[in-house]
């Protein structure tokens, strides 16, 4: 029996593993990171257009601050998200913008003076700031009052990830990859540890530790059309899911991504059109203006996804062998720019389907489709980010439910998130395993040990007919057609349905290889029913959930119902045996919002049903701000809304022009 | 409308190195296996293909599969590339060999180990930021000059796929030389105005043969990087720095 003790113990190498991991040994914990695959390929390197911090160092972002990327959160999660959270995240991200600049992410930096961007289609010059010059760069992006996304080009995941290994790498935080968790051991109470299984040779191994935090990001790929890295399987989630006891939230909250390339789903990033960019329809028409009048092309992802699928339902898609699709038109913005800006895309682009996006007028045109890309939906933990229900297991970044993105996460929040939360979680983390104790002995891990094991083994003896890969791809494809962009009742049925039977099918395989080492068949064979009941968890969540919010949208109940549905999802399996999961929810209280339910400015103004307490908050609120004419915007936030942060993350961040104001 | 809309559908042959080390059992060899080709076939599509409806026991590494993260480096035809943004249709005669990338420890079939040679690597050349000046992170960042932040980005698109370290003859005799992506490394952390070390201290992590003195000029590492970073100059440049400190 292998046993490896840490301190502390991450799965998931990417941006928020990484970086809570720093913070560990920052305690002079003991730390050890288990990945997938080498940390440096981790998902985190595929994010294109930047990271969300209010530094308002461009003309353009000038008034921003906490307060208004605190607004535009909440707004774009339709008030699904948790407001102290989203106050945690805001006032931290400018901390860990600049804290990334000193580890060396080259950030995109201002040059003073006048120079010519694209806004709604037009050519206009903007001047920046002779004391902005050399500051770090932002650029506009949907859902967004001010220009705040901070970005390297279009590669702006990938020089975050290096940066943070690199600093881990020089902490000395020890990694293991092509390492998979399997299980999570605990005793009902408190998690102690996973088991992973070595991807090279097949061992199992039993990682123990004071505290373990899962990382391991989205679970796209349970959708046949995603964005998301081959590796974005949901397998962190599901195994904290299969301890029973930590619960999930929001999982019916799932983001389709308005622009990836047809027909290979690589993302093409919406700082394609942040920087001016447009979309067409079959006669070349820009159509979103008519759809959005103020935000176009620019309103939050959730909605002009909806609005894509709407306009091709209205006859104006592209035929294509693969489908309809619309165009994605950069050229307007100039060979220059995109060869500086959107490289990336460009390669892409050229690569996959012999486009050159800098050329001009229709040739240059890329042919897109909304196509899955995110999980808001991820194992629920508190503001602290352990679980709510199961000690000792902690989560951060894509694979948790905080809960910052509610119903629907605005671009350039993912990374930002991945990053603050390894900041604020990573420290909570941290303090839980420096004064935490192990008390369990080798009888329970090798109890754990021993039921995979056997797992494995009963895998490799089943004797059925079914094929796992067919299985695989019928979930897939269930989860595309029914559990989509648009949802209703029947649908959602079918789908929870025969996404049990398929369930239930995964026990009747039969794995060729039988060697219990390198056998990539295997692989899918203990993968495909983990993925199953996080599609289960999806579809049901999304069955009973009968109103539209964010990217949850019922054809049956198309209006946001705060009066009913102003509450988080939670989901449990409790029984192994079961093939569905239980269901209960979370009250979110709007006395305790500091930004009341309302109108997001963008979307459809007539579809919500309103909670008288709203109003009553709303109210309550600016009578507050009018009998204290004195207090700063600090002082009001803090009487509305009291939130708490770790080390000096509350620290005011300071801004040209406005210093700490 | 579109090149990848052309019509396909010519039959190509996939002659794959099929070994497990880790299995006793297993006799290296090479394995044939025919296919449909599609319009805009890549090798991430192929390969997915046979192991999915042909051979479930062939290994490979995918991760983007959109050439962002340098997971899938093999040989193709003889030449290291990105199996991900390789199209199957470069191939006018429709066959194509596919080995595992070499002097990385092999794990099976065309998959290997490159995660313990660029971590060890990162550690060799202390490729990271040195800095110990305290920083108060709620103050506004160090300004840095547009076009030097530039400079430094295009060299920090290296993707560690390791296609320098197969294109490199200095590798195959020396098995600690740190390669391209190692020197890249350096000469991007000497531009950085983050960084506080000096040449000299540059001297101390590559100034010997297993660093920048061990580069034979021979450039296949320049020829083959799929990001067309520019290694050549990198490398004079960081030869020209070292030369002067001693």
């Amino acid at each position: 029996m292998k046993i490896i003790y840490s301190d502390a113990l991450i799965v998931g190498g990417g941006l928020a593993g990484l970086r809570s991991a720093i913070a560990t040994k920052e305690k002079g914990l003991d730390t050890i990171v288990l990945s997938m695959v080498p940390v440096k390929r981790s998902h985190s390197a595929a994010a294109q257009g930047g990271m969300q911090a209010a530094l308002a160092n461009s003309v353009m972002g000038e008034g921003d601050n906490e307060d208004v990327h605190f607004a535009d959160t909440v707004k774009g999660s339709d008030w699904g998200c948790d407001q102290e959270v989203a106050r945690m995240f805001v006032a931290t991200a400018p901390k860990a913008i600049r804290e990334l600049a000193n580890w060396g992410v080259p950030w995109s930096r201002i040059s003073a003076g006048e120079r010519t961007v694209i806004m709604n289609g037009q050519k206009e010059i903007i001047k920046e700031a002779q004391e902005a010059h050399g500051l770090i760069n932002a650029r506009d992006f949907g859902g967004t009052k001010k220009w705040r996304t901070c970005y390297t080009s279009d590669a702006t995941g990938h020089t975050m990830l290096y940066a943070v290994a690199n600093e881990a790498l020089r902490r000395n935080v020890i990694i293991h990859d092509r390492k998979e968790a399997i299980s999570i051991i605990h005793d009902e109470k408190k998690a102690i540890g996973v088991i992973a299984r070595d991807l090279v040779n097949g061992e199992l191994i039993a990682y123990v530790a004071k505290g373990t935090m899962i990382a391991t990001g989205g679970y796209g790929r349970i959708y046949k059309q995603s964005t998301n890295a081959i590796i974005c399987k949901g397998i962190g989630t599901a195994i904290a899911l299969e301890t029973g006891v930590a619960t999930l939230g929001n999982m019916e909250a799932v983001q389709f991504h308005p622009t990836p390339i047809v027909p290979s789903a690589i993302l093409l990033t919406e700082g394609c059109r942040g920087d001016g960019g447009v979309l067409r329809d079959k006669d070349g028409y820009r159509f979103m203006p008519d759809y959005e009048p103020e935000k176009k092309e620019l309103a939050s992802r959730d909605v002009v996804s909806r609005r894509m699928i709407q306009h091709i339902r209205a006859g104006k898609g592209v035929p294509s062998p693969y489908g309809e699709h619309l165009w994605l038109d950069i050229s307007i913005l100039g060979r220059k720019h995109i060869e500086k800006n959107l490289r990336d895309v460009q390669d892409i682009a050229k690569t996959f389907n012999g486009i050159d996006p800098a050329d001009e007028g229709q040739k240059g045109w890329m042919p897109v489709l909304p196509m899955q890309h995110y999980s808001m939906g991820g194992i629920r933990i508190k503001p602290t980010g352990e679980s709510t229900t199961l000690a000792g297991l902690f989560a951060a970044g894509e694979a948790a439910c905080w809960d910052l993105h509610g119903f629907n996460r605005l671009g350039g929040n993912s990374v930002s998130e991945a990053v603050v939360s390894g900041m604020i979680v990573g420290e909570h983390f941290a303090t839980y395993c420096k004064e935490t104790h192990l008390n369990t002995n080798t009888c329970i891990i090798a109890e754990f040990i021993k039921k995979q094991s056997n797992y494995l083994n009963e895998i490799l003896a089943y004797n059925g007919k079914e094929n796992i890969f067919d299985i695989k791809d019928e979930m897939r494809s269930i989860m595309q057609e029914e559990v989509g962009i648009f949802r209703n009742e029947e649908g959602l049925q079918r789908a929870v349905k025969r996404l049990e039977e398929l369930l239930i099918m995964t026990k009747q395989i039969n794995v060729k290889s039988k060697i219990r080492g390198n056998n990539p068949e295997l692989n899918e064979a203990y993968r495909v029913p983990k993925m199953l009941k996080i599609a289960l968890c999806v579809a049901k969540g999304a069955l009973e959930r009968r109103e539209s919010r964010g990217a949850h949208y019922r054809e049956d109940y198309i209006k946001r119902d705060d009066l009913n549905w102003l509450k988080r999802t939670i989901t449990r399996w409790e029984d192994p045996e079961a093939t569905t999961p239980t269901i209960s929810y979370e009250e979110l209280d709007i006395a305790k919002m500091e930004l009341p339910p309302a109108f997001r400015g963008y979307g459809r103004k007539d579809s919500i049903i309103e909670h008288p307490k709203s109003m009553e908050r709303s109210q309550e609120i600016e009578a507050f701000k009018a009998a204290n004419p004195q207090m700063d915007r600090f002082e009001l936030q803090e009487q509305l809304m009291p939130f708490e942060l770790p080390l000096d993350y509350k620290k005011k961040n300071q801004r040209i022009g406005v210093e700490y104001a | 409308m579109h090149r990848i809309y052309e019509d396909g559908g010519r039959e190509i042959v996939l002659t794959i190195f099929r070994h497990d080390p880790n299995n006793e059992d297993s006799i290296p060899h090479f394995q044939d296996y025919p296919i449909i080709e599609r319009p805009g076939m890549t090798l991430y599509i192929a390969l997915t293909q046979i192991y999915t409806s042909m051979d479930h026991d062939v290994s490979f590494d995918f991760v983007c599969r959109a050439g962002i993260c340098g997971s899938c480096a093999m040989v193709v035809n003889g030449k290291p590339r990105l199996a991900c943004r390789t199209l199957t249709s470069e191939f006018s005669e429709g066959k194509i060999t596919l080995l595992p990338l070499p002097t990385f420890q092999h794990i099976k079939d065309l998959s290997v180990d490159t995660g313990t040679f660029m971590n060890a690597m990162t550690k060799q050349v202390e490729g990271w930021i040195v800095n110990n000046s305290p920083q108060d992170i709620s103050t506004i960042e160090k300004p840095v000059e547009p076009e030097l932040s530039d400079e430094i980005f295009e060299l920090d698109r290296c993707i560690e796929c390791g296609i320098c370290l197969a294109s490199c003859a200095t590798k195959v005799m020396r098995p600690n030389f740190v390669g391209a992506v190692g020197l890249n490394r350096v000469a991007r952390f000497s531009l950085d105005p983050h960084d506080s070390r000096s040449d000299e201290e540059f001297y101390e992590l590559i100034g010997d043969d297993e660093g920048i003195f061990g580069c034979m000029s021979l450039m296949g590492c320049q020829d083959h990087c799929p990001k067309h970073l520019p290694l050549q100059k990198q490398i004079a440049y960081m030869r020209n720095k070292m030369v002067k400190v001693r």
